[in-house]
């Protein structure tokens, strides 16, 4: 199959599964990459085909409409055999080579077993998405605080709720589906801290009145959260999480315009488990090693730099999703399709969409995404957040590097990022490679500036075995 | 309900869910202790990316459990410490 391939696309979330379905549909035969035991992403994670009789999951999705239409096309672009569709494999590195790049994988179908391989095409997409910014807090790593992500994942994914009585913080949109989720499947969402206050959003009318589906899924929330009584609390946030072996309660305080908590008004709230998220933090870790430009993104984030059609400074290379910044599913799916014309195009293929469809395409692009930029001037990262941390709270989680040792990195040992930092201190240089603190401990070292990973050439841990099978093959 | 089999216990589990999901299920949110404070972890990003929640799988250490399906007659284990 390799050899026939036109388009390789990593990621089946809404970006890629709108990508895949253009390319296919402009005649280019496309490999289909997904980590997942589902197509759907994160955003329309499913349990796996098989399941979901025994584990219903519908009611707690938006946009299902889309999803199943672009399931069907995958499905029968499969049956002709002009899809090759690869669930649960992970890429663990993707190069350039002469004639297009070779993409390294792991089939995990029979996890744990690995079996190591290789796909090549002349071109790329990366749609591989975002996942949870977070921000330390004392507690955070007790057992019981997930990320909202997390506690999404096993809902959607398993119809597991990891508590019954939730307290969800951070700040952004997604705090609304996931508190109606939990509330859906009786848990009691006990407090939902929002430390952004809701007046910032009308800073930027504009974007609010061109995008009128935002609202209809927003009050869809809204009634949900309503009927089960459940309130979203304005500029407050989860400043500690309490208990020994497991998290038992968490402080909720009110918070300054810059985020630090006001004296006096923290409360204690028992709860069994916490769900916290800060925006996101796209997934680059396949694209900054293929040497792409990146561009920083009104949310702190930097993003790969595309153009008009999604194409990135790498010939043949091409990038769509949250990976371009983050903005939601509507929008990944407007820039997967314009991806895959870009793609069509440049193969010298006719394209799928007409010129009205692509304007149109275009557009609500242009109009998604100034909704995205407004969403992340609303909810910015509290400036002052620092403050919650005391000098013996853990900030990287692999390598337990506390608070204390990451201020003491920039004051005492010169450090001015996160890279520097994660010398002096191993912060990052755990199992997780500083996904889940490289943001954190950006902001604590440089935070004027975007915050751009670390280059990681494994994308995914692979074992030797299956590396050495790998050898003999090629 | 199928099963695995946990620390020589078995452990109840619907099929398309992942262990950390039948952990969960079950109650359980901690199942590895840290390696340098000696900490209780489980499940935190559930995503694959904070490999908070590693367990041995079939003798093969290192394996996230919110990736890995759950399967019949699986043999998980915990373990003190798995930074292998």
């Amino acid at each position: 199959m390799s050899e026939s391939t036109d388009l390789i696309v990593v990621g089946a979330g809404p970006a890629g599964m709108a990508a895949a379905v253009t390319a296919l549909a402009g005649g280019l035969r496309v490999v289909l990459v997904d980590s997942g035991t589902a197509v759907g992403g994160q955003y329309w994670r499913h349990p796996p085909e098989h399941a979901r009789a025994a584990i219903p999951t519908d009611d707690l999705h938006h946009g299902l409409r889309e999803y199943r239409a672009l399931s069907q096309a995958l499905s029968a672009h499969s049956r002709r055999g002009r899809l090759d569709l690869r669930l649960a494999h992970h890429v663990w590195s993707a190069v350039r080579e002469d004639d297009g790049f070779a993409v390294h994988v792991v089939d995990r179908r029979d996890a744990p077993r690995e079996t190591a391989g290789v796909l090549r095409a002349p071109r790329l997409l990366v749609a591989t998405g975002a996942y949870d910014r977070q921000l330390p807090f004392p507690g955070w790593d007790l057992p019981g605080v997930l990320t909202i992500g997390g506690l999404q994942a096993l809902l959607k994914g398993g119809g597991v709720a990891a508590g019954s009585r939730v307290a969800l913080g951070g700040t952004g949109p997604f705090l609304l589906p996931v508190a109606a989720g939990l509330a859906a499947r009786g848990v009691d969402v006990v407090a939902v801290c929002e430390a952004a206050h809701p007046l910032a959003w009308l800073r930027h009318p504009g974007p609010l009145l061109r995008n009128p589906a935002k609202w209809t899924e927003g009050a869809r929330y809204g009634a949900t959260l309503a009927r089960h009584g459940i309130r979203v609390h304005p500029r407050t946030a989860i400043t500690r999480a309490e208990g020994g072996d497991r998290v038992t309660a968490v402080r909720i305080a009110s918070l300054r315009p810059d985020g630090s908590p006001r004296l006096g008004t923290e409360r204690q709230v028992q709860v069994d488990a916490v769900g916290v998220g800060w925006g996101f933090a796209p997934q680059l870790d396949l694209l900054v090693p293929l040497g792409c430009a990146l561009t920083d993104a009104p949310d702190g984030n930097a993003v790969v730099a595309v153009d008009g059609g999604q194409r990135t400074t790498v010939p043949g290379l091409y990038a769509a999703g949250e990976t371009c910044g983050v903005g939601g599913a509507a929008l990944a799916v407007g820039e997967g399709r314009l991806a895959a014309e870009s793609v069509l195009a440049d193969s010298g293929a006719a394209p799928v969409l007409g010129r009205r469809g692509l304007s149109a395409v275009r557009s609500a692009v242009a109009r998604q995404r100034g909704f995205a930029r407004a969403m992340a001037l609303a909810h910015p990262i509290p400036p002052a957040w620092p403050a919650w941390l005391s000098d013996d709270t853990v900030v990287c989680r692999c390598e337990e590097v506390t608070a204390g040792a990451v201020r003491s990195a920039c004051t005492g040992g010169g450090a001015h990022d996160h890279r520097q930092v994660k010398q002096l201190t191993r912060a990052g240089m755990g199992w997780c490679q500083g996904r889940m603190c490289g943001p954190a401990v950006h902001c604590l070292t440089a935070q004027e500036q975007a915050y751009t990973p670390a280059e990681r050439l494994v994308a995914t841990p692979i074992s030797l075995g299956a590396l050495a099978d790998i050898d003999e093959e090629h | 309900m199928s099963e695995l089999i946990i620390d020589g216990e078995p452990l109840p589990f619907i099929e398309g869910q992942t262990v950390a999901a039948a952990l969960v299920a079950a109650g359980r949110l901690s199942w590895r202790t840290s390696r340098v404070g000696h900490r209780p972890r489980g499940v935190f990003c559930g995503i694959g990316v904070c490999f908070d929640c590693l367990v041995t799988i079939d003798g093969a250490g290192g394996q996230r459990a919110c990736l890995v399906p759950a399967r019949p007659g699986m043999t998980v284990t915990t373990e003190e410490d798995d930074d292998e």
